[in-house]
Order: C-alpha cells, then sequence, then structure tokens
C-alpha cells in the first residue's frame, strides 16, 4: 500500500511553509487512500487539512469549588488558589527565560463590575512587567487563543486562570439583560433565562421533550454531581421535586437551571517539547471549533443549532474525526437548563435530529457518559462553563476523576456556550496519549 | 520573534471619529470599519474566516457585545474571538489575530476595535477599574497630573510646558492632515502661551489642551497568512514582532522610587530581539498611544531610550513632525481620536498604512521600511509592535 511506510508511525516531521518542519500526526485508516503518495509533502498537503500542525497539550488543570457565595474569598483570593495548584503540579514559574510567557485571564468587567476585570488579577497572573491577556468571552475560547498563540511560536507555555462570582450581582438574570440592544431587544426585559425559554419551547415541540424528560435530566446531573467534589452543594432530588419547582421561563423551571455560583478554574497549556518535561500525562488539543449565529432571536430558528453543528464539524475537521458517535469516551457540555442536554447532543451529532426525547429515553446520557461531572447544571459560573468542562474532561482523560471516573477514557469532548439561546457555541476535543 | 509563519496587514478601515455619532449605533458603525477595511483589501467577508472583536464592556455597559455586534462586524457563522486588555485591548486584538493567523489555523482573520464613549461616562467607567478598598479613593479616571509635576520638576516650568504644548500643536497640525481624527481645531504655534495659561486645569498641570478626546468609533484590520496576501496586496505591511508588558496594579504606590517603566522595558526587549541599536535611525516612524500630550513627551524618552533632555530637544527641533527625521504620529495620535477600545489598533493600523503608502494626506514623505506602533492602558501597560515593508522571516 502506498501509504505502508508510515503506518507504524504516530508522528512524522515533514517540510512545512518556509522550511520549518511540521510534525503530522498519522491517521492509518487514512493511509490507503490513492492521494497518500510516498512523498511526505504530497502526504502532508492531504492531511494538514483535518490534522492541526503542531500539538498542544494541557499540563494541568485546578478549581475551586463551585458553591453559591464565596463570601469569604474576592475573586483574586480563588484565583490564587487555582494558580498555587497549578505550580505545585507542573513545578513551573514566571521566569523570562523557561516560564510561563503568556496568561490569559478568563473574566467579565459587568459580572466583576470592575473596568478592564484582568487588571485586577495582573499579580495572580505573573503578569508584573509579562504579557498578560484577558478572553472577554465563553471561557473554553482561552484554550482556542492558547493554542494559537503556541502553534503561532509565540510561547511555549501558556497560563489561563478564569474567574468569576455570580453572587455579586442582585441577579445574574440583570448582567445577561445587558447583552441585549438597547432599542429593540431590552425594552422587551429579555435576559439570557427568558430567550432560553424560548429556544426550549421550540425544541420541545420539535423533539418532544416533556416536563418529565426534563426532570429525569436533573435527576441524573444531581446524581452525578454528588460524586463531584468540586459541586459540593449540589444535592439529590427527586423526579417528583423537580417538576414542582416554580416556572422561571416555561418550560424552564427554576430547578432546571443551573445554580447561582462562584468559584475559579484553571489550567497550565504547553507545546509538546514543553509538555513532556513538565507532565507525565499531557492531554492533547485534538481539535478545536467554534460559531456564532445571528443575533436577533426572529432571525434564527431557535431549534436548528446551527452554531453548534458549525462548531462541532470545525473540531471534528480539525481533529480528524468522522463518526463523532464513536469518537469519545467522555463528553462534558455546558447544559445551563435541562433542554439544553439533549439539545447540543443533537448539535453534536451524537444524537438523532429531533430525536433528543428517545435518545434519553433509550439511555443516551449513560451510553456516552455524558456529564459525569453533574455538569453545568450542578453549577459553575456562567462565563467559565466550556473552561471547566474542559478541566473535568482532562481530569477524566488523566485518571484524576476519582468516584465519577469512566473507565479507560482516552478520548474527550468539552462544549463551552455563550450568548441568548446559544447564540455562540465552541468545542474543545482533547485526547491523551 | 520567528513565527510559525509570516502574518501580513493587507487592510485598514476605520470610522470617522467624533464625539457624537448619533446617526449610527454600535454594530452600525462596526459595518463602517468592516466594508472599509474590506473594500481596501478587495475582498469580502466571504473571505474572512474568523473574526476579532474587542472593546471595554463597562463604558457601554453592554454585556458581551460581540452577540449584538454579529450584525456590524459579519461574523454571522464564522469562527470568532473576543479579547480585552483596557486600553490596550486594540494592539491585543492585533497580537490575537496575528496568532491565529500565524498558527495556521486561519489564513484571513478580521479584527475588529470599537468604542462609543458617547453612550457611558469614561472617566466613572475607567475610576472603576481600581480596586474599591485600595485604589478607587485615589484613581482620578485616566487624568493624572502626576507627569507634568514630575517634567516641570526636572526640566524646569517654562521649558517642560513650552515642550508639552509644542508637542500638542504639532498633532494638531497632524490632525489637520488626517480626515478620520475627531479633534482638528487648526491650532497655530503663536498660541501656545494663551493655551497654557487659559485651557481649563484637569488635574494640577493637565490642561484640557493637553488631554485626549473622548471618541466614537470603530477600526478594522484584515490580516493574512503570506500566501493569500501575495494574491492579494501589491505591498502589505508585515508584523515582524510584538511585545505584551503588563504590570501590577498597586505597584510603586507611594511614588518616590525610581522605577523602570514597561515602555522602556518592552522597548529594549523588542530592540534585543530584532539587533535594533539606534532606533531613531532604524525605525522610519513611530505611532504612539499618546492619551496627553504631557504623556506623549515624556514616552518619547522611554520609548526611544533617550537620556536627559533628548526627548525634549527632539520636539524643540522639530524631529517629530510629519516631515521631519523621526515622524511621531503623523495621524494626529490619540489626542486627537480616542475611542478606547479601538485606540490602539489605530496606532498599528495608522503605522500599517504608512508603510503600505496609503495614508493620504498624512503620508509621511520619507520612506517607511519600518514602524513601530504602541498600545497603552491598564495600570501603564504596553503593547509594542514592529512592522516592515519587507517580508519579515524567510
Amino acid at each position: 500500500m502506498p501509504g505502508d511506510r508510515y503506518r507504524n508511525k504516530q508522528i512524522i516531521r515533514v517540510q512545512g511553509a518556509k522550511g520549518s518542519r511540521v510534525p503530522v500526526k498519522i491517521i492509518p485508516e487514512r493511509l490507503n487512500s490513492p492521494l497518500d503518495a510516498l512523498n511526505p509533502r504530497t502526504l502532508y498537503e492531504y492531511l494538514k487539512g483535518a490534522v492541526m500542525g503542531k500539538r498542544v497539550g494541557i499540563c494541568a488543570v485546578a478549581q475551586t469549588t463551585y458553591v453559591r457565595d464565596k463570601w469569604e474569598q474576592r475573586f483574586q483570593g480563588m484565583g490564587l488558589d487555582v494558580l498555587e495548584s497549578l505550580i505545585k503540579q507542573t513545578g513551573v514559574d514566571f521566569s523570562e527565560k523557561n516560564g510561563i510567557g503568556m496568561s490569559i485571564n478568563v473574566s467579565d468587567d459587568i459580572f466583576d463590575a470592575r473596568t478592564i476585570s484582568d487588571n485586577a488579577m495582573t499579580d495572580v497572573l505573573g503578569g508584573h512587567f509579562r504579557c498578560e491577556e484577558k478572553v472577554a468571552q465563553e471561557g473554553a475560547q482561552a484554550i482556542y487563543y492558547g493554542l494559537a498563540a503556541i502553534m503561532s511560536g509565540h510561547t511555549d507555555l501558556v497560563l489561563i486562570i478564569g474567574h468569576c462570582k455570580e453572587s455579586q450581582g442582585k441577579s445574574r438574570n440583570m448582567v445577561t439583560h445587558l447583552a441585549f440592544d438597547p432599542f429593540y431587544t431590552r425594552p422587551v426585559g429579555l435576559d439570557f433565562c427568558a430567550a432560553a425559554g424560548l429556544q426550549a419551547q421550540a425544541y420541545a415541540a420539535k423533539s418532544g421533550i416533556t416536563d418529565e424528560h426534563l426532570a429525569d435530566v436533573v435527576v441524573r446531573s444531581r446524581l452525578n454531581a454528588v460524586n463531584n467534589p468540586f459541586t459540593p452543594e449540589a444535592k439529590v432530588v427527586s423526579k417528583e421535586e423537580v417538576m414542582k419547582s416554580p416556572m422561571l421561563a416555561d418550560p424552564i423551571r427554576e430547578l432546571h437551571a443551573y445554580p447561582v455560583s462562584d468559584g475559579a478554574v484553571g489550567m497550565i497549556l504547553a507545546s509538546e517539547e514543553r509538555a513532556v518535561e513538565i507532565t507525565k500525562n499531557p492531554v492533547w488539543i485534538k481539535g478545536v471549533g467554534n460559531c456564532i449565529d445571528r443575533f436577533f432571536l426572529g432571525d434564527r430558528d431557535p431549534a436548528s443549532n446551527f452554531a453548534l453543528k458549525k462548531a462541532a464539524k470545525r473540531a471534528y475537521d480539525r481533529a480528524g474525526i468522522k463518526d463523532p458517535r464513536s469518537a469519545f469516551d467522555v463528553m462534558e457540555i455546558s447544559d445551563q437548563y435541562a433542554y439544553q442536554n439533549p439539545m447540543w447532543m443533537e448539535g453534536l451529532g451524537i444524537c438523532d435530529e429531533g430525536k433528543g426525547a428517545k435518545w434519553l429515553e433509550s439511555g443516551g446520557p449513560d451510553r456516552f457518559n455524558v456529564n459525569p461531572s453533574g455538569g453545568m447544571l450542578a453549577g459553575n459560573p456562567l462565563i467559565l462553563g466550556g473552561l471547566v468542562r474542559s478541566a473535568e474532561a482532562v481530569l477524566q482523560l488523566t485518571g484524576q476523576a476519582g468516584k465519577r471516573q469512566v473507565r479507560d477514557a482516552k478520548t474527550a469532548l468539552a462544549h463551552g456556550v455563550m450568548g441568548p439561546a446559544g447564540q455562540f457555541h465552541t468545542v474543545i476535543i482533547l485526547e491523551r496519549d | 520573534m520567528k513565527k510559525n509563519r509570516n502574518v501580513a496587514i493587507i487592510g485598514v478601515g476605520q470610522t470617522v471619529h467624533s464625539s457624537h455619532r448619533e446617526d449610527v449605533n454600535q454594530p452600525e458603525m462596526i459595518h463602517e470599519a468592516v466594508s472599509a477595511a474590506l473594500k481596501q483589501a478587495g475582498i469580502t467577508i466571504d473571505d474572512i474566516d474568523c473574526i476579532v472583536h474587542g472593546n471595554m464592556e463597562l463604558f457601554e455597559m453592554v454585556h458581551q457585545p460581540d452577540l449584538w455586534h454579529t450584525l456590524g462586524t459579519g461574523a454571522y457563522g464564522k469562527e470568532t474571538l473576543r479579547v480585552t486588555t483596557g486600553g490596550t485591548t486594540g494592539a491585543t486584538l492585533v497580537c490575537a489575530a496575528d496568532h491565529l493567523v500565524a498558527s495556521g489555523l486561519h489564513d484571513i482573520v478580521l479584527a475588529v476595535g470599537f468604542e462609543k464613549l458617547q453612550e457611558g461616562h469614561t472617566t466613572g467607567g475607567i475610576t472603576n477599574m481600581a480596586d474599591p478598598l485600595w485604589g478607587r479613593q485615589l484613581q482620578t479616571g485616566a487624568l493624572t497630573g502626576m507627569t507634568a509635576a514630575d517634567l516641570i520638576e526636572e526640566f524646569g516650568e517654562e521649558r517642560a510646558k513650552k515642550a508639552s504644548m509644542k508637542y500638542r500643536i504639532i498633532m494638531d497640525k497632524h490632525a489637520m492632515k488626517n480626515d478620520k481624527a475627531h479633534r482638528r481645531l487648526g491650532l497655530e504655534f503663536d498660541q501656545a502661551d494663551d493655551l497654557a495659561k487659559n485651557s481649563p486645569a484637569l488635574v494640577g498641570e493637565l490642561r484640557m489642551i493637553h488631554m485626549c478626546s473622548q471618541s466614537d468609533g470603530a477600526c478594522a484590520m484584515i490580516f493574512a497568512s503570506e500566501e493569500k496576501a501575495g494574491k492579494l496586496c501589491g505591498q502589505p505591511a508585515w508584523i515582524k514582532d510584538h511585545i505584551t508588558v503588563h504590570r501590577e496594579e498597586l505597584f510603586c504606590l507611594f511614588g518616590g522610587i525610581p522605577y523602570m517603566t514597561t515602555h522602556k522595558y518592552a522597548a529594549q526587549k523588542l530592540y534585543e530581539r530584532n539587533g535594533i541599536r539606534d532606533p531613531r535611525r532604524e525605525i522610519d516612524l513611530f505611532e504612539m498611544y499618546d492619551p496627553s500630550s504631557w504623556w506623549g513627551l515624556d514616552w518619547l524618552r522611554e520609548f526611544l531610550l533617550l537620556e536627559n533632555d533628548g526627548h525634549i530637544k527632539m520636539v524643540e527641533n522639530d524631529e517629530i513632525t510629519m516631515d521631519g527625521p523621526f515622524p511621531v504620529n503623523p495621524s494626529g495620535g490619540v489626542i486627537a481620536s480616542n475611542p478606547i477600545g479601538a485606540t490602539a489598533m489605530i496606532r498599528v493600523a495608522e503605522a500599517a498604512l504608512q508603510i503600505m503608502g496609503k495614508a493620504g494626506d498624512h503620508q509621511v514623505k520619507k520612506p517607511v521600511n519600518q514602524a513601530m506602533a504602541s498600545g497603552f492602558g491598564g495600570t501603564m501597560w504596553t503593547v509594542l509592535f514592529l512592522l516592515t515593508k519587507e517580508v519579515p522571516w524567510q
């Protein structure tokens, strides 16, 4: 076969742009393609669309617990706990020669009530006379950005710390209300919860989701969350309790919504060379993808999963995944509201379009190991969703997930969502060797 | 610093910057800049792979504004990234776009910075940056008279005030040639004494005339890989290197201790990395983030590693004018236009336009082969860029 000479290799280095040597990961099933020539350059051209050039690894993750009100800590304190754990795990420092080359904060000015919310974090991020930046978007986008900074050759070691205290505002809905434009949609009183209610209606009608289905999602999330030491306030609930909880935005009930939470999460990203230096079990970023939908709800089909489908396709293409249903050992998705759990699975291509109810009834969440942590329904602040999910995925892939560990997990998907009714989605695919 | 692959700036678009843009809302204003950048690059929104967005959300009090602004940025269906770092935001957006293209994740990236300061309270917003327990009582927004006091102490009242006012008037003369600039006052050098005496005092010797404006405006830039740039743009501006240097919030709170500025530190590192020994000769032009004419004057010394009164002499000897040997801010700089989330990006954009030869009436006469642009923000943060006319890395 033309590709046989590469069959036993995991990685080869081929001629890249401008004389650089680009590591290319070999996908054995692709080697039988007639396009596979013996020439590494041709092989590279063929593979580069599907495979990311340079391997970047997550070397350590750290989290605080997520609770309703961390009144005893400022957000800097939460961040410091995360930083100290990361440094202890990896031994990295901020030295100019070999230390962290870029620190990325994830936070939000309006949640923090601070202009330039990362300004208060500069010392925690080691940003004194160093490079420090802030991603003011869904938390998993910090991984996307850190990945780009390492793949570009700008740095080989990136620190990410995200923080948020939803308890600081009278209501987080007041914050998300401000995401709406002041002319047409703010006067209606929309916030992310109300927008999600509209989407939930549309999705329930499309996929046959009932109040009972949603209650099952919450019951399962809580049962999982009891095994997650980072969500100490999550309690087991009965189906009846969920179905009797007050309505927030029909059909979303109070227990269908993620709890108000405070917390911080962080991780260290490194180039392949550095990753193997600072950790025994790096988790590789295999694919990333994100997408944004139209802003006005009336301009979209709210049940269509437009942005998530595109985000997922981009991530799958970059990771070289053809069949998502057989690709992942564990999936951590941001289900801010119960209806999103089956809906996002449709968008990710794990469940057939419009068959969310059937998928839930047939035990889909357990079959695909969706959110063994309890997911976002068990609690983490809005903007950190995807970053916390990615941290959980890393714990699973490195065998550190304790009671919620999925056996022999090798590949994972993490997902984050932001904006009214899932306007923006981001997907991260992780894999260990 | 050598990257995975070269990144070119192939298009720049700006709105007219103004104190009031009541004729447009935020996405509409952004759309003006995006359309202009696409037009200059000769491409359409369909050619863009990814959109990077940034501003300071507390000014306009819009949460995650990239969601709404999708209407103006054209991000629908595309990959996006939102990065914000205060005053340096615009420069950080350029860093982000540079990383995204250099990494190979994307071939063409659009970055958009904007601010509509009319819709918020700028000084109130900036004051909110300080720690509520330790710093907020001391914070006077972006207004500080300390640099004026320091320069007056070092060089005497008359010389320092004269140099600062001359710097201000030079910037206004530059702005008069830039039809995008917000404040184009038509100042003449013989007004200097009158302005120094009669312009309203803000803090100490920092007067209204010295200070930058609060503007509405947006800037968009298009970045491309070497391969795409070769097909799309005859003469792009190349990003050779950039460095970001931040600093702790309460560093040197009580003053009185000589300390290294982030500007000087960034400049030293950048010169070292790129083998620049004599920045005034090797760099042809500098677009500096100068929030006031006192800071602009003082920072010349930091960025160019000058000793003693070298910076004052540069101003006194007309070296920094558009026709001088080392033109600074031919666009008029930040004193003329300051839509904060775009301001630092405009510095890089203007430097790029000079290299591309597309700066119009404020194009400098001398050839520009290598230009520098700076961003400033936070608690004395610096982002410094080195752009070149030639492809930087072979």
